[in-house]
């Protein structure tokens, strides 16, 4: 915690203070998040056409001044693909992470807030959802339904609502034994009030934090399940899809498959030195399957 | 061993096989309740009425979900899983056929992994805030940040493309000589184990020091204990329990890794065998599947719970 947030603060100390904190580790996260997702913008208004456009290149070409990261299997700029799938790669996990959280939200605080039988069996059943590995989970549930991006937000929602539901139960409850959540009862608030304006905003700290680490979760599994041919499904194509498509590659060393498999690397690492910068972040959650 | 710890270790046995059980009503409600009717989706849009009609009672499907789930969950116990809707074949002979080779790889991934990750682990503890340590620090967030298939590419490239040292692709056939065997096996064990180390060497680290903050560990130092000493004869001995729960709880990652690893590496397992049945939507082998890995995260993690109930000396001592 540093000192800014500490000391009362007005709108303007605060605006120069948000980025006062943090490391340079932590600013160079921020500044590759922010230019993948200005990509996934960018790729979201650039006709179709434009990003699959099979190119007399041939296939498996190195670097070079035309094909920047080369050609893939089929001979399509590379470069293009991973701007195609960018939208894929970070729009479906960020979606999916943030219908996690906000399920997860509410139960947790509806759990903290009203207690016994409804606490009881929403920590049971949820437990028994955090008890199946995640990935094994999702194959379960494509396998009953088949593979489609909103099956895949919808998979990696429920995979990782429950841990955040753990989280927010955790924090609320603490909040809920305070004396001023006593006075808003004895106040005659309702419930939605007092999970919205008395405990909310003492959360959300931790609350973004948990959001951040459930991202590269999400971000993990949706590649792992495209690299196995489960998850986004041809013609479009996440970062995942296209490692797995550009296999091929790989005994020659090509572009095509080492430069798709760096972008997930290089944003999974940027969006974990950004969370390292956040308030209130804590290490109790991390690595759960 | 007294009853306390016998008690405590029973009850968390018995919570485990709860949870297994309401683990296999999701999977079976996943795969064979919500999906629809199966016997429609075989016969395609043609079928007539009648036709359905008679396909599901021969598939059993009249009668409800419920009666369904336990005449299943039954097989399951047998060890009976039904046939595969794709081959025909039994699912519990493909299992049997895959199962040994997902052990071994497991077993010679565990036996590789846990010295090296326990060995890291300590010394970045011992050498707290040291450039190793911070180096070892970065290098662990940077492999369990990726996703396993990264490391796996990265390794196959590194010491089969570039170095030439090892074959890409594992075949379990080719394993008639010890030496054979080591290079097929290498570049699986090698990918599946530093995710591994990586997760365990973490909490390994944290482990021990957390115990070496503890006042005793202070009264070592007075005594001028040196620091090779002072972690290997005072602080290891109490960071055991902990220790151990953080190998069993690291191994339960094996599950997940092992899918990914299998398929890269074309590794004839059981983790292949199931995201071949998910693609082909071959349910009665991808219940099985699934049952078998759940059953396996399970008893991975009850095992760290139980490790660090037996290691707990104020239990220990009542």
């Amino acid at each position: 915690m540093n000192v800014a947030t500490l000391a009362p603060s007005t709108t303007a100390t605060k605006r120069r203070a948000w980025l006062a904190g943090w490391s340079r580790a932590g600013k160079l996260g921020l500044a590759v998040l922010a230019f993948w997702v200005a990509v996934a913008i960018y790729a979201c208004f650039v006709p179709d056409s434009a990003l699959g456009e099979m190119s007399d290149a041939g296939v498996f070409q190195g670097m070079s001044a035309q094909n920047w990261l080369g050609t893939d299997y089929l001979g399509r700029d590379m470069l293009m693909r991973i701007i195609a799938g960018t939208p894929y790669t970070i729009g479906v996990a960020f979606i999916a992470t943030l219908i996690a959280c906000a399920v997860g939200a509410v139960l947790g605080l509806l759990a903290a807030v009203t207690g016994g039988v409804v606490d009881a069996t929403l920590s049971r059943v949820l437990d028994t959802l955090i008890s199946i590995p995640s990935k094994m989970f999702s194959l379960v549930i494509i396998a009953g339904f088949g593979s489609s991006v909103p099956l895949l937000i919808a998979v990696t929602a429920i995979v990782y609502m429950p841990g955040a539901y753990r989280i927010i139960r955790s924090l609320a409850v603490n909040i809920n034994a305070m004396d001023y959540v006593l006075v808003a009862r004895a106040r005659g608030e309702g419930k939605a009030y007092i999970m919205r304006r008395e405990i909310l905003p003492n959360i959300t700290g931790p609350l973004l934090a948990d959001m951040g680490l459930r991202f590269v979760y999400a971000l993990r599994l949706l590649a792992s399940l495209s690299f196995l041919g489960l998850g986004v499904q041809p013609p479009m194509a996440d970062w995942g899809s296209l490692v797995r498509e550009n296999l091929g590659a790989l005994p020659i060393g090509g572009a095509s498959v080492l430069a798709p498999a760096f972008a997930i690397a290089v944003l999974t690492i940027a969006v974990n030195l950004v969370i390292d910068n956040l308030p209130g972040h804590t290490d109790a959650d991390r690595e759960k399957h | 061993m007294n009853l306390t710890i016998l008690k405590l270790v029973a009850n968390r046995i018995v919570a485990g096989l709860a949870s297994l059980l309401a683990v296999s009503a999701v999977v079976f409600a996943i795969t064979a309740v919500l999906p629809g009717d199966a016997a429609e989706e075989k016969l395609g849009q043609d079928a007539t009425p009648a036709a359905v009609a008679a396909l599901r009672k021969e598939m059993g499907l009249d009668r409800s979900a419920v009666l369904r789930y336990f005449d299943w969950l039954g097989g399951m116990a047998r060890g009976d899983a039904g046939k595969s809707v794709v081959t025909g074949m039994s699912v519990g002979e493909a299992v049997n056929s895959r199962l040994p080779a997902s052990l071994l790889l497991a077993a010679v991934t565990t036996a590789f992994s846990v010295p090296v990750a326990l060995g890291l682990g300590i010394l970045c503890a011992l050498r707290r805030g040291s450039a190793f340590d911070r180096f070892t620090s970065m290098a662990t967030v940077a492999v369990v940040s990726v996703p396993e298939f990264l490391v796996a590419t990265l390794a196959v490239l590194v010491f089969a493309v570039e170095l030439k040292w090892l074959p890409a692709l594992s075949y379990a056939t080719d394993i008639s000589s010890p030496g054979q065997m080591l290079r097929s096996f290498a570049l699986p064990v090698l990918s599946l184990g530093s995710v591994i180390v990586a997760q365990m060497l973490r909490m390994t680290r944290a482990a021990v020091i957390d115990q070496m903050a503890a006042a005793y560990i202070e009264m070592v130092r007075l005594k001028g204990a040196s620091a090779a000493r002072t972690v290997l004869f005072h602080a290891l001995p109490n960071a055991i329990g902990p220790i151990a729960n953080a190998v069993a709880l690291s191994l339960s990652y094996l599950l997940g890794g092992v899918i990914i690893i299998e398929v890269i590496f074309n590794y004839p397992g059981i983790a292949k065998l199931m995201v071949d049945g998910v693609a082909q939507r071959d349910m009665p082998l991808v219940q099985a599947c699934a049952m078998i890995f759940c059953a396996g995260y399970l008893i991975l993690v009850m095992l760290a719970d139980v490790c660090g109930i037996v290691a707990n000396p104020r239990l220990r001592h009542q």
